[in-house]
């Protein structure tokens, strides 16, 4: 999928680099670079002089000292791309990753993600999107650098080897810092080979994360933490009605509240600008505004439900049709059929949305944890009235993204706010604005039939999903006569075997903005198919895992998954009134099965133990898989114990984490990661293991109660947890 | 003008007395390391030790710590050599980074009291930070590694 709407920005840092590129290309070198603000001397030069940075490309600067810096085109969020990306070039170029400086990349054409179409940090795609690109980066600049000292030493240049910062030829070496300048001067180099799998130092094994160092001495700078000279702070009063447009406002008693500034309106409310965020946050709290009510005044949960419900009786578009699911279905010895409902949720990440605006120079500078660097450019360059090329985005760390940070409508504010001010001003929502005005993962209702041969073998599986579609907003000319790819995950590829399959999706809007919610609609309809298939293999008279088994004969890697997690979990073998459910999974080029063991007393579940298989082809960092394993398993059970957003009125009834529960160290069971040998290609990893954990939950209530959960969260369906 | 030490400086800021410590930290003295997470002391971003006593900063009037002494993440060590931020980065356990300030403040006043914790011990005392990545798992691994180092050091 391409999303087509993404241009180049001429003229802004990124258009630097690009000129740099066409310099190259026109060259046919290396460009030496001037030194970039923020690029600084790299921590580990150790020379007298200012070094020289020569710019080997979008990615990769080597100093004369030999210092070799990588700019991260991906947004840090707690998914390890500051250290897997720069692993790759790491690689090629022969030098340790904890040697390397890592700095964020601006806004620009060259970092556009091939897997999405514009410079975005999401759908688990960074590592998928990197592995050729990045590599051959480096090998680009290996060979470079290798040409130069083969040619002076007289030696062939397939003899000369590179390690640790320094090209070598018997008993000779130079290093990178004594080659790059006159690498620079030197044609592209042609058939470039990158290393292969079993020469590898660095890919495929356990490296430490690069941003831990300053993740445990508060240093990290997030958006929250940037600090410009003579720079103010504002707090937002949006409408609690989600759409409602602001009717009036009485600025005039909050100004004299000490600390205040400027009381502005902006495109999104009202903004009160202070000396501290908690004087604008004060005095905001206190403004007094009428909102004019909108098409959502009466929206309600019921009315949201019911509304799917109503929608789900149409046909949707077809997904993907083989044999004849409805003359399957009435043929059919026995027939299930069930309907799964999931909720609304928020993203709830720890750092609440903000961004910090400066007017300089006749540009407007962005300091922002984004997901989506060239949307932000583009609405920052919107509010200031400034062509995108006046507009520079600094990416920050950023406190938690899951896909909030996709959508950049906290940019705005924080520029017109910076505007009206004429000095630098740092825009934060409270934790109550972050959860009333999140994009919400969207609801669903996913209709679901199969019937069953008299011997209990599967032969038609009908699944009918409905829900709304966020690309249609998020992206519109990306989807307009197709269906959104973020709506059918986990569902199109439906594994097990059965001679009619027919799967459609209908689109159903509700009245509120929904959002990319960490694995999408994975979480979705992986609650419903896997489920489903529980439910039955019950009909069927099966075991749940054996039945999965025997439809997977075609499916040698969600076999392999599935059952390894059998295995590893002691499938039917659980302690004395313990019980345990499993699911399986493939998205994002990735496999995963899961089981979960719980038990049930009364009503009080308590769960034990959480153990999760994954193939993701080739690994970059196994320990990054890991974490991310863990921490997903730990977000998709928080989803599915105990959160739902409820909407009264258009409005938000979630504020806080007291009514928006997250799953704390105490409530934590035991988390089991394997990770099998994959193939050559790197599987996404930063969403899947979320969608899985639901479904597992539920099929282990099943095995312990008879009784089947058809809705989200846990909490609310009877059980104490 | 109210007086605090933090982080072994003797420190007089201008603020209104129900301010909350946290923003003093961060929008006062630039100590941005204390992170804010909820404003209403549910989540532990904001935790730092007050008198060695862990304290949720963001709900603590700046007024009520007068005279107190103050220790922030950024004087936790001046090197990452304390033993939590030590175990911290041999399990490598950040992910997005952000509540671990928090998370590191409350581990180490756990092992300040208690050098060997239970299990029970650490649910206890970390209960109150929240981590939104799910980085619990290595947490009760580095506490526990943490309180091996600090044994050594005794």
């Amino acid at each position: 999928m391409s999303l087509e709407h993404i241009k180049d920005s001429p003229g802004s840092d990124l258009s630097r680099r690009g000129f740099l590129k066409s310099a190259a290309a026109v060259s046919g070198g290396l460009v030496i670079a001037l030194y970039l603000p923020g690029c600084g001397k790299p921590e580990n030069a150790a020379t007298s002089g200012p070094a020289r940075m020569i710019e080997a490309n979008a990615w990769l600067r080597i100093g004369t000292d030999s210092s070799v810096t990588v700019l991260c085109d991906r947004s840090e969020m707690g998914q390890g791309v500051y250290t897997a990306l720069p692993t790759l070039i790491a690689e090629e170029l022969g030098v340790a990753p904890d040697t390397i400086k890592v700095e964020f990349a601006p806004a620009g054409a060259a970092y556009v993600n091939s897997l999405i179409g514009s410079q975005v940090t999401g759908g688990s795609t960074s590592v998928r999107d990197a592995w050729e690109k990045l590599r051959m980066a480096g090998a680009e600049a290996r060979e470079r650098l290798i040409a130069v000292a083969a040619k002076e030493w007289s030696a062939p240049p397939s003899s000369c080897t590179v390690a640790d910062g320094y090209v070598t030829f018997t008993t000779r070496r130079k290093s990178f810092g004594e080659l790059v300048e006159a690498a620079a001067a030197l044609p592209k180099p042609e058939n470039i080979q990158l290393i292969p799998k079993d020469k590898h130092r660095f890919i495929g094994k356990p490296q430490k994360r690069l941003d831990t160092g300053s993740k445990v001495d508060g240093s990290a700078q997030f958006g929250i933490d940037v600090r410009l000279p003579g720079m103010l702070y504002a707090a937002l009063a949006q409408s609690p009605e989600l759409g409602a447009t602001l009717d009036s406002f009485d600025g005039e008693k909050v100004k004299t509240m000490p600390g205040v500034k400027q009381v502005v309106q902006t495109s999104s409310g009202v903004a009160v600008i202070a000396d501290s965020w908690w004087q604008a946050r004060q005095a905001r709290d206190a403004l007094e505004i009428k909102w004019k009510s909108g098409p959502n005044a009466k929206l309600n949960n019921a009315a949201i439900y019911a509304g799917l419900k109503t929608a789900a009786a149409g046909k949707g578009k077809m997904v993907r049709s083989e044999g004849d699911a409805d003359a399957g279905l009435k043929a059919a010895a026995k027939r299930v059929e069930a309907v799964y409902e999931l909720p609304m949720l928020a993203h709830a990440t720890l750092e609440p949305q903000n961004c910090t605006a400066e007017f300089k120079d006749g540009a407007c500078h962005i300091y922002v944890p984004t997901q989506a660097q060239l949307m932000a450019q583009a609405a920052a360059a919107q509010a200031a009235g400034l062509p995108a090329e006046k507009v520079f985005v600094h990416t920050t760390f950023l406190g938690g993204g899951f896909g909030r940070r996709l959508d950049v409508d906290f940019v705005p504010a924080a520029v017109e706010c910076a505007k009206a001010a004429g000095v630098p001003v740092k825009l934060l929502w409270t934790r109550e604005d972050d959860t009333t005005h999140d994009k919400y993962r969207p609801p669903a209702r996913n209709v679901c039939s199969a019937g069953l041969d008299d011997q209990g073998k599967l032969t038609s599986f009908k699944l009918h999903l409905v829900a709304p579609s966020i690309t249609s907003r998020w992206a519109p000319d990306a989807v307009k006569d197709a269906v959104d790819p973020f709506a059918i995950e986990a569902a199109h590829n439906y594994p097990y075997d059965a001679a009619n399959v027919y799967i459609d999706y209908l689109q159903h809007e509700i009245g509120i903005d929904v959002g990319y919610w960490r694995s999408v609609s994975h979480a979705l309809n992986c609650f419903a198919v896997e489920s489903f298939m529980d439910e039955v293999a019950v009909a069927a008279g099966k075991d749940p895992y054996q039945f999965r088994h025997d439809l997977l004969a075609k499916q040698p890697r969600w076999q392999a998954v599935l059952d390894a997690v059998a295995q590893k979990a002691q499938w039917g073998r659980a302690a004395e009134g313990r019980h345990q459910g499993i699911a399986l999974m493939s998205g994002y080029d990735s496999y995963l099965a899961q089981v979960v063991e719980i038990s049930v007393q009364e009503k009080q579940l308590k769960i034990h133990k959480i153990v999760c298989v994954i193939d993701c082809g080739q690994m970059v960092n196994p320990d990054i898989v890991r974490q991310q394993a863990e921490g997903g398993i730990i977000f998709g059970l928080t989803a599915a114990l105990y959160d739902d957003v409820n909407i009264v009125g258009g409005k938000v009834q979630e504020r806080n984490f007291d009514s928006y529960r997250l799953l704390r160290i105490n409530e934590t069971p035991e988390i089991q990661v394997y990770l099998l040998e994959g193939e050559d290609k790197p599987g996404g990893m930063g969403e899947p293991a979320v969608a899985l954990v639901a479904p597992a939950l539920c099929n282990a209530i099943y095995a312990a109660t008879k009784k089947r959960l058809y809705k989200l969260p846990v909490a609310k369906q009877g059980f104490a947890v | 003008m109210i007086k605090l030490t933090i982080n072994g400086k003797a420190q007089e800021v201008e603020a209104a007395d129900d301010t909350p410590l946290l923003w003093v930290l961060r929008d006062t003295l630039g100590l941005t390391g204390t992170k804010y997470g909820c404003g209403m002391a549910l989540c532990g971003a904001c935790t730092v030790h007050v008198d060695g006593a862990p304290t949720r900063s963001c709900v603590t009037p700046v007024s009520a710590v007068a005279g107190k002494t103050i220790t922030t993440i950024e004087g936790l060590s001046p090197d990452r050599s304390h033993p939590v931020q030590r175990a911290w980065i041999e399990i490598d356990v950040p992910q997005c980074g952000y509540c671990q300030s928090g998370q590191i403040m409350s581990a180490a006043a756990l092992l300040a009291k208690n050098l060997s914790p239970t299990d029970t011990d650490i649910d206890t005392a970390m209960a109150g930070n929240i981590c939104r990545c799910g980085t619990y798992p290595r947490i009760r691994k580095a506490i526990r590694r943490a309180a091996e180092l600090a044994g050594k050091e005794g």
